[in-house]
């Protein structure tokens, strides 16, 4: 018995030749276009090269082009499966460098959207990973719980996903009537929705053997790879920006920062399944304590005059003119903001030479981080753990390779 | 942030070694010389009053008709004592080189690389320096302020991904 097991063993440990695989730019299982150079032992992953790239706009060199607002829009397309943050970021950044106080109930709608985009960017994730493992189901309720959500950001935005809804100084427009009800309503759904999935998966057994003990990064690792977000928090590291350093108004209300212990796959899908109730308990927090108030600020110099001002007499109309044309001035100086995006810390480095148009927009996309420790991530594991892994990275192109 | 007197700490531990520092925005800046750069990196990794554990950011910034032309910047954070700091280092056009600190963060492997495509700043050390944005047959950085925001490059020819791979094996 003993020496039919040894000779079994013997047997699946034998090597074969190393084939040379290059896996994708445009691979069905893979949402994002993004290439694997890969070295295989069999099924068993000896090495992974991943080349990015494939998506690059030149989102920085057209930001240097453009008035401070006109970056707005491109941010969207930055992470476009949660453009509130993004465009909370950049707004934070440059109010930063304008050392501008925006009112409370603006802050608040910033936090309040940023929460809701951190929601259906981890509802599309983990969707569909779900998928991905052959949970196609879960994946279908999620992104019905998501639509919900969509619901919400066009009522409050005009927009699905190329939202642009924060400028320089506040927001577009305030809440429509009755905001904080239908938030109500569809998390009463969304939480149903969240319980039925977790009844899906949780003792699940494809779906654990799948995702348990894969792709394992140790925390020493991920913070010396620069990985931030539901990534490094799986390796038991409770960094997260909104505590670290509170920005906005995540110091006034009461939150988790879900943690968990293996930096495996599954605790990275259960750390965002957990950050999504968060979420929600944060959205009904800053609800409860919205005040009333204007959406931005009053300064001729920042925000655009009433439509009334522009078509009534030419001050409103100069005004209204100098700024979409030279855009708002900002002093000189730079600014390293950092903010708690879906995938980790989003960064914004801008550099103002004190004319309307930025000197130097740099972003620090969370997922090139996890991108670049990938490979790493995949050593030693099989061909079919690259799309669990990689779909737990949560790779988005427009983020990634701007 | 809450001012963290980091920059005097910083001097007082590499004395004469900072060329300037400012703190604007609650964002606290040392420049540095390039020459000194790894031996002060490596002791605000390791030295446990700065326990720089993360770099949460590399890139550059082409100052297009100044001198020195480009500025190197990192941003640093430390997990354990969760305070941040900026580290520049001037480098001039014709000679656009700073050591590489992907020994020191795994993360700089891939932003040293980006920091390169984009802006053409060489980073000695560095174990594999190529292109990670653009494709290896791209002329130019295209984040330099010299290079043209309508240019158009070449086409290049398709390469056969296993008889001619890039990077080359």
């Amino acid at each position: 018995m003993a020496e039919a097991a040894r000779q079994l063993s013997e047997e699946l440990d034998r090597t074969s030749e190393v084939m040379s695989l290059q896996m994708g730019p445009s691979h069905p299982a893979t949402h994002g276009t993004i290439k694997f150079n890969l070295k295989l032992d069999g099924e068993k992953i000896l090495n992974c090269d991943v080349e990015i790239g494939y998506l690059h706009r030149g989102f920085e060199k057209m930001c240097e082009q453009r008035t401070w607002n006109h970056v707005v829009p491109y941010t969207d397309r930055l992470n476009y499966a949660s453009p509130l943050i993004n465009n909370v970021a950049f707004a934070l950044a440059a109010e930063k460098l304008l050392e501008l106080q925006v009112p409370d109930r603006c802050q608040y709608i910033r936090m309040i959207m940023s929460e809701v985009s951190r929601i259906t960017d981890h509802l599309t994730c983990l969707g569909m990973s779900a998928t991905e493992t052959g949970a196609i189901s879960v994946g279908f309720y999620m992104l019905e719980a998501r639509e919900t959500l969509y619901d919400l950001v066009t009522a409050v935005t005009g927009a699905r996903l190329t939202v642009s809804y924060a400028r320089v100084g506040g927001v577009t427009q305030d809440f429509p009537a009755g905001f904080a009800e239908r938030v109500r309503s569809a998390f009463t759904d969304i939480r149903q929705i969240l319980a039925d999935c977790d009844k899906l998966l949780s003792k699940n057994r494809i779906f654990i053997d799948r995702m348990s003990g894969v792709g394992v990064m140790s925390k020493e690792d991920a913070i010396s790879y620069g990985v931030t977000g539901p990534l490094l928090r799986a390796t038991g590291a409770a960094y997260d920006v909104r505590k670290a350093q509170p920005y906005l108004f995540y110091d006034r209300v009461d939150f988790e920062v879900p943690t968990g212990t293996q930096g495996d796959n599954y605790d990275r899908f259960t750390v965002r399944f957990a950050e999504v109730k968060q979420s929600m308990r944060i959205i009904e927090q800053a609800l409860g304590q919205l005040p009333p108030g204007p959406v931005r600020v009053d300064d001729p110099r920042i925000t655009l005059p009433a439509k009334k001002e522009v078509y009534g007499n030419i001050e409103g109309l100069m005004n209204h003119f100098k700024l979409v044309i030279e855009g708002v001035k900002i002093p000189r100086g730079e600014v390293y903001m950092a903010v708690e995006g879906a995938n980790g810390e989003l960064g914004f480095y801008l550099v103002s030479d004190g004319s309307g148009r930025p000197y130097r927009v740099r972003v620090r996309p969370p997922c090139f981080f996890g991108m670049a420790a990938l490979g790493d991530m995949l050593k030693g594991y099989l061909l079919s753990d690259i799309i669990t892994t990689f779909g737990m990275i949560n790779m988005i192109g427009g983020e990634c390779d701007r | 942030m809450a001012e963290t007197g980091l920059i005097a700490k910083v001097e007082t531990a590499f004395p004469g070694k900072i060329t300037e520092s400012h703190s604007q925005h609650g964002n606290e800046t040392v420049v540095i010389d390039r020459e000194d750069a790894l031996a002060i990196f490596r002791a605000l990794k390791d030295d446990p009053q700065f326990a720089f554990d993360f770099l949460a950011d590399l890139t550059a910034v082409d100052f297009f008709g100044q001198e020195p032309r480009f500025e190197v910047v990192y941003h640093l954070h430390s997990m354990r004592l969760n305070h941040r700091l900026r580290v520049k280092i001037c480098v001039p056009e014709d000679d656009a080189v700073v050591p590489s600190v992907s020994s020191l963060w795994k993360a700089a492997n891939w932003l040293e690389r980006e920091a390169w495509d984009m802006l053409g700043i060489r980073f000695t050390g560095h174990p594999d320096l190529r292109r990670i944005l653009m494709y290896e047959e791209f002329r130019g950085h295209p984040l330099r302020k010299d290079y043209p925001v309508q240019r158009r490059q070449p086409l290049v020819e398709e390469r056969d991904p296993i008889n001619n791979p890039w990077p080359k094996r």
